[in-house]
């Protein structure tokens, strides 16, 4: 006992680490009917942990390359032992870290949190998001699967539909004219070194801010006495919570893994027409099914550019939510981004299940 | 005992007492405020410099490829009525269909859609593709869904009993 004070002594006169352990231990949580939507900003940190671990364990075997990736990817689901078990989790991980990246995005919405003084927070973790959904755009790829390569033709080819610049953005993308080796060099690249890198900082900045400026007090709370709002200490007890979520997550995920494996597919054939039933991940469905309705030409542009600058444009005014909200001065505010925010789901679940059940 | 004496100097030192080269004088100002202003400059074009080699190294070169101008894709009877087939024309895929009257017909078969690569429906007699549902008929017309243009033709030749693609601007 003795020992381990003495090195935190050691440390704390060289780095002053009690400054920041005695500012965890002060740290309050707002406890509210709408505590829990606070644990899906934790439940997607501990998905992305569990990708870096699992991503590590595939990469000992994986060998990219037209030739070598999906024999690799058989190499792993059929003799490595476990290797089943290690890319179930991966992409299942994979699949669920969206998911909850995409329920804590709207439970910020819902509830504003993303107000004055949080509007970086709610900025770094919109690109968090994008970061993730290219995580899997790339990492759909890699396995070099049927259902993968038309999914990626389709996915890269709407960026060739941009006036200009896009045939130049298309090849630089795809690192050819076409999908082939050359592009699956590319996403491995990008979803091994380039974008773990780049979600790492801006993670680390993300908590740093959430850490610094604390949970925000619920917006009803302006109209209830101090005395009667309650607060959970974050150490011991939100963080201990915390770790049971965590813990039932991974059960979960374990579930889903083990008896729902994902499947390895065909292997991708650029001589081959497109099969029946190619599908995009599951997050990009509304978009892919919202392509399906848009006409070759919309005045004088490119349908797939029409939907692309459609979306884009979409995307920027909700990546900037926080700098054209009205804040809770106005009385319409709130209405109007609850009324923005339910039509926005409504649409993304139509549209998404229109498009399973074609 | 040395540490310690070292400690009580520390502390009883203020901010003013520490000394900064530069830091208060009026001259030091000036050329501060220009050695700041050589630095900004300098450094973006350091930036800019870096940035042309990065950018011309992401752009992939072009590799020279050989040129197809006519492919040979087999024996008439080795294709049956009412079937289409994708044959490899150079690195592109094509789509050879026999109609149902024994008709030869080839297209590039690069959906002008999104890239996906299409097929022939002997059920409906058209050419499909499956990614968003785009219908061409056996001309190369797209007729419904989203292509927004016809699919490219390639020419068929029967020498003999051989069936031979060409490009069409080659005919």
């Amino acid at each position: 006992m003795l020992k381990g004070k003495s090195i935190i002594k050691w440390v704390d006169q060289r780095y002053e680490v009690t400054k920041a352990v005695d500012f965890m231990l002060k740290k309050k949580v707002p406890v509210s009917k709408h505590s829990f939507w606070l644990y899906f900003g934790g439940v997607s940190l501990f998905f992305f942990i569990i990708q870096v671990l699992t991503g590590m364990l595939l990469l000992l075997y994986y060998r990219v390359g037209e030739d070598s990736s999906f024999e690799s990817m058989q190499l792993i689901v059929t003799k490595v032992k476990f290797g089943w078990l290690i890319r179930s989790i991966h992409s299942w991980s994979a699949n669920l870290m969206v998911f909850a990246v995409i329920v804590h995005m709207f439970s910020v919405y819902f509830t504003k949190t993303f107000r004055k003084p949080r509007e970086l927070s709610w900025v770094t973790g919109m690109i968090l998001l994008l970061l993730s959904v290219t995580f899997g755009f790339s990492g759909y790829l890699l396995p070099w699967n049927e259902l993968a390569y038309f999914a990626t033709k389709v996915g890269t080819d709407m960026v060739g539909s941009i006036p200009v610049i896009g045939h130049d953005m298309l090849v630089i993308l795809r690192g050819s004219d076409t999908v082939d080796g050359a592009t699956l060099s590319r996403f491995f690249g990008l979803h091994v070194a380039i974008l773990p890198g780049i979600f790492t900082v801006v993670l680390a900045i993300h908590l740093i801010f959430v850490q610094v400026q604390g949970m925000s007090d619920p917006v009803e709370w302006r109209t209830i006495p101090v005395k009667e709002r309650r607060y959970m200490p974050f150490f011991p007890n939100f963080a201990l919570k915390d770790l049971l979520l965590w813990l039932i997550v991974l059960n979960i995920l374990a579930l889903l893994a083990v008896f729902f494996p994902m499947e390895l597919g065909v292997k991708a054939d650029a001589f081959a027409s497109a099969p029946a039933g190619i599908k995009p991940e599951w997050y990009f469905m509304f978009m892919f099914q919202t392509l399906k309705y848009v006409p070759p030409h919309v005045f004088f542009l490119e349908g797939e550019f029409f939907g692309l600058l459609m979306f884009g444009i979409m995307g920027v005014i909700w990546f900037l939510v926080p700098f054209w909200d009205s804040g809770e001065k106005s009385k319409y505010g709130n209405t109007l981004l609850n009324v923005l925010g339910v039509l926005l789901i409504i649409y993304v679940i139509v549209l998404t299940v229109i498009g399973y059940l074609e | 005992m040395s540490e310690q004496k070292e400690n009580i100097i520390e502390e009883n030192a203020t901010e003013e007492d520490i000394k900064i080269d530069g830091k208060n004088s009026l001259e030091g100002k000036s050329r501060r405020n220009f050695l700041n202003w050589l630095l900004g400059i300098t450094s973006s074009g350091l930036a800019l410099l870096m940035t042309y080699p990065l950018l011309r190294y992401i752009v992939p070169p072009k590799l020279r490829q050989a040129t197809v101008s006519s492919v040979e894709l087999g024996k008439i009877d080795d294709f049956k009525k009412g079937r289409g087939e994708i044959f490899k024309f150079g690195r592109k895929p094509g789509l050879l269909i026999r109609t149902k009257n024994g008709d030869f017909k080839a297209f590039h078969a690069t959906c002008t859609h999104l890239d996906c690569t299409v097929q022939y429906r002997d059920d409906l007699d058209i050419i499909w593709c499956a990614c968003h549902n785009g219908v061409f008929d056996l001309d190369g017309l797209n007729i419904s869904g989203p292509p927004p243009e016809p699919l490219p033709k390639y020419k068929v030749i029967i020498r003999g009993d051989k069936v031979i693609v060409k490009q069409e601007s080659d005919a």
